[in-house]
């Protein structure tokens, strides 16, 4: 394809490669065009922020698992001196801390992980194409997120603290500025998911560009793989719900900044005294804004998992995976009605009830399809020859603690059981399931497959084995307990639980999940280990190291610029594994067996 | 143990410790002498065991379905592990099975669903009115809670409020309606015993009710992020029997109306009409000192 840019551009004609300029080590690598550089630099910057939304993390579990115990040293020196005196957390550091946890997490984290990294690499790979529809759009999409992540960073250390009004910053706690205390740190929070939001969208609309305009022959929808599927209806979501969010900030920044009144309404008292020109704005307003951006968000999050997860399932059990067009209809049910659940938030809110059952139906639904879906995955497994690589291992987790985070979802989809468990650890409990024992987990498995597509060499097994277990074991002694201290009555963000009777005697789950929260969190320091060791380490490998059949399978390892010497045809589906029409137990699907070659000249010529 | 036992166990400590509070008059330290469960609190009023006959039902579904996917799962993960010899089983999928695992989830589902809706209309729609309840406004603040009664002329905002701050004393048997407005940000009215929650919101009024059958003390925890304080936003409820809060009701309204009493005249003869140790007596007296008592409704 010739990309229709600007003379410098290099243009990539079929045999031209050795044509073009040669490009500088800043063209090369820095800003580099190449969708499969720019997706590196995006896994990079994930696993970065992924460590900084961990130690946030565990510094407030060291607040819940040893209450007024001052974090040892030396971890103490990188705590801001706004969260802790003496190394002891204090109660608004406490709630910057977990503030700025899932903040990190939520936009830095988890959605360049899955989006960045897999949506930039895969996409064009998977569907034979050499590059993304507008290169230079992707790349300002990756060198917009930096300044962005760089104001969050800087918004820890400043003056008065880091943003401390929840990641859902509802108003008017976030909307003014005495009642956190929190001034800049609170408005560099907003400006930097503005900026970032600006590079959400630029991606998404070069995915849904992509996938539309740059399918190699032969490539019809229904012959795309999965994570191609999901990352382009994730695309969508993404464009239709950042603005909201975008809108909703600059709101927010307005009441901060210049005395608006979108939520702030008559009435409004600050340390007991009337608050002056305040009036008119609805403090519900900015919840309905926000979950609105905000359900599509999560399943922004945990699409592209699961079409990850489908697509190494079907690799190591060598078999087609399990219900091909009911997997893709899921994916589109998933995310049509993910726009008509955001009231389940919000369902002891002061929302009128009637709308809270109307949320409650919506919300119950959309647990089909994922059942569907889930269902599809073990009929993948079933009759397979399976291998357990560190990449199936990592697939598995996902299936089995995707489950268990979906079924927890049903005790809150129901309006009247949330009523005791909304704002408890139990949706605490819910959340890392679905985003870690999901999101996070798909996320190793990807990085772990198309590692060797990224850098011609394997990551080390044994070392990602390693990581898996310990990661599994103390996932799941972290946050299942979550769900019995939720039980309890635990409420959720706060700084001292033992200043409540009724709570007391929960403090030995609370320092079970922090023991293990501290040993997950180092665990993933072997994953990190793993990544940069076997850049020199690791086994180096050909074209198809793992037999699979999609398109980034049939160039070399690593993928040169321009991916393919010749666009590929494509005369069948991903998921040929085991195929009768194959001696291996693999087919690639530009590899045409009888029949097909046939087949496709018969349908070009009408 | 079953759920009958561990009710009357529950309802028995209540009363014990609710005995304990009238006599102590006092914040109950008896608090934390019955929670040792590493599960739900006791059920402490009607709907709370409602509510929980639903959560077990979910969790007795959910659980069902876990152990299934898990069990399948680690069957076909033993089965069929790669082995020389074999190859997988060349197969896209089946129509049928998709149907029937889209449809028995979606009847489980829309069961659920239906079920919760009554409950969730009993707990909302079918609330008790103004005038089945004893009504209280609660007013939450940055890091406490504001509480009112209507005193003895029975309207709210007028001087002879009586006000509390954390300390919600309510009647046993009888419904209880609580009025929440916020006076600056969202806090959330949570009782986990009661198993109700409700935001309060500023510049709206949102409802939650409740009947407690027994006595007994209780925490109010605080639901919604607020703040620097928001952890310990601890308000206490303490449920009277219904004599006890009779008692406890008058003689708030007796100190109100001594507080609201224009302070006692030089001569004997203004002294008369100052005598305002009755109850009813509300026009006069309190246009006098009108202006200081709403300065102590915060």
């Amino acid at each position: 394809m010739e990309s229709t840019l600007t003379v410098t551009e290099p243009t990539h004609t079929e045999a031209a490669h050795h044509d073009h300029p040669k490009l500088s080590w800043v063209e090369k690598y820095l800003f580099s065009l190449d969708h499969k550089v720019i997706g590196i630099q995006f896994m990079f910057s994930s696993l970065f922020f992924l460590l900084v939304g961990g130690a946030l993390a565990l510094v407030v579990r060291w607040q819940l698992g040893f209450p007024g115990q001052a974090v040892p040293a030396p971890f103490d020196l990188i705590l801001p001196g706004s969260m802790a005196a003496d190394g002891v957390i204090q109660p608004n550091g406490y709630n910057a801390a977990f503030t700025m946890h899932a903040t990190f997490m939520v936009f830095f984290a988890i959605m360049p992980m899955m989006i960045g990294l897999f949506g930039n690499f895969l996409v064009p790979l998977q569907i034979g194409a050499r590059d993304m529809a507008f290169p230079v759009l992707n790349m300002l999409s990756f060198w917009i997120s930096v300044p962005a992540g760089i104001l969050m960073l800087v918004s820890l250390y400043i003056d008065g603290g880091a943003a401390a009004g929840g990641w859902t910053s509802y108003a008017p706690l976030s909307a003014v500025e005495g009642f956190t205390g929190v001034g800049l740190g609170q408005n560099l929070w907003g400006i930097s998911l503005l900026v970032l939001g600006v590079s959400s969208i630029m991606g998404a609309i070069n995915y849904i560009t992509t996938v539309i305009n740059m399918r190699a022959p032969g490539m019809t929808m229904f012959r795309m793989p999965l994570p191609v599927w999901a990352i382009f209806i994730t695309a969508i979501l993404l464009l239709l719900a950042l603005p909201v969010l975008s809108a909703a900030i600059v709101m927010l920044l307005m009441d901060r900044t210049l005395a608006t009144n979108f939520f702030l309404p008559a009435g409004l008292s600050i340390a007991g005294t009337p608050m002056e020109n305040v009036g008119g704005g609805q403090p519900l307003l900015w919840q309905h804004l926000f979950w609105f951006f905000g359900h599509p968000e999560v399943y922004i999050m945990i699409l592209p998992a699961m079409g990850i997860t489908s697509e190494i399932l079907a690799v190591f059990a060598r078999k087609p995976i399990f219900g091909y067009r009911a997997m893709v209809f899921s994916i589109c049910g998933i995310a049509f009605l993910g726009w008509i659940v955001w009231g389940h938030h919000m369902f002891q809110s002061g929302m009128n009830p009637l709308l809270g059952t109307t949320f409650m139906i919506s919300t119950m639904v959309i647990a089909v399809p994922s059942a569907i879906k889930v269902f599809n995955w073990l009929g993948t497994l079933w009759g397979g020859q399976i291998q357990f690589t560190v990449p199936m291992l990592n697939a598995l987790a996902f299936v089995s603690m995707f489950t268990i985070g979906g079924l927890s979802g049903i005790f809150m989809a129901s309006t009247a059981v949330d009523m005791f468990i909304h704002d408890t650890y139990f949706i605490v409990g819910h959340i890392h399931y679905v985003l870690f024992g999901g999101s996070l987990f798909a996320g190793f498995a990807g990085i772990s497959y198309w590692y060797p597509k990224m850098f011609g060499r394997m990551m080390n097994p044994t070392i990602g084995k390693i990581h898996f277990w310990i990661t599994f074991i103390a996932f799941n002694c972290t946050f299942f307990p979550m769900h019995i201290l939720g039980v309890g009555g635990h409420m959720r963000r706060i700084f001292d639980p033992n200043v409540y009777g009724s709570l007391m005697h929960l403090q030995p789950v609370n320092t079970f999940i922090t023991v293990s929260a501290i040993v997950l969190g180092f665990a993933q320091l072997l994953f990190i280990f793993n990544i940069f060791y076997s850049l020199r380490n690791g086994k180096k490998v050909g074209n198809n190291p793992w037999h699979a059949n999609t398109l980034e399978w049939t160039i070399p390892s690593p993928a040169g610029h321009g991916n393919f010497d010749v666009v590929p045809t494509v005369y069948h589906g991903p998921y040929e594994y085991s195929s009768p029409m194959s001696d291996e137990d693999y087919l690639p699907q530009s590899q045409p067996v009888d029949g097909e070659r046939a087949k496709l000249a018969q349908q070009m010529s009408h | 143990m079953n759920n009958r036992l561990r009710t009357f166990i529950a309802g028995a400590v209540t009363f014990l410790c609710g005995a304990a509070v009238l006599l102590a008059q006092d914040v109950p330290e008896q608090v934390t002498a019955r929670y040792t469960r590493w599960w739900l609190p006791d059920e402490a009023t009607a709907i709370a065991g409602k509510i929980d006959d639903l959560f077990y039902i979910i969790l007795w579904i959910t659980s069902v379905v876990l152990v299934l996917v898990f069990a399948v799962m680690l069957v076909f993960l033993f089965r069929y592990r790669r082995r020389t010899g074999r190859r997988a089983v060349y197969y896209h999928g089946n129509t049928r099975l998709e149907i029937i695992w889209t449809v028995i989830p979606a009847l489980i589902v829309i069961a659920l669903g239906i079920v919760s809706r009554q409950l969730w209309a009993e707990i909302k729609s079918q609330a008790p009115t103004e005038e089945d309840a004893l009504v209280i406004n609660v007013r939450p603040r940055q890091f406490q809670w504001d509480i009112f009664y209507a005193g003895a002329d029975g309207k709210f905002d007028t001087p002879d409020d009586i006000a509390t701050i954390n300390q919600l004393h309510v009647p046993s048997g009888r419904n209880v309606l609580v009025h929440l407005t916020a006076q600056d940000v969202i806090h959330s009215f949570f009782v986990p015993e009661f198993r109700i929650k409700q935001d309060a919101v500023p510049g709206m009024m949102t409802q939650i009710w409740f009947n407690v059958p027994n006595p007994g003390a209780y925490e109010i925890a605080c639901a919604e992020l607020c703040g620097l304080g928001h952890y310990r936003m601890r308000g206490y409820i303490t449920v009277h029997s219904a004599d006890d809060f009779s008692a406890w009701y008058s003689e708030q309204m007796q100190k109100k109306a001594v507080e609201l009493a224009p302070p006692p005249a030089a001569d004997t003869a203004a002294a008369a009409p100052a005598d305002t140790a009755g109850a009813a007596t509300a026009d006069t007296s309190a246009s006098v000192s009108q202006a200081d008592t709403s300065a102590t409704n915060p």
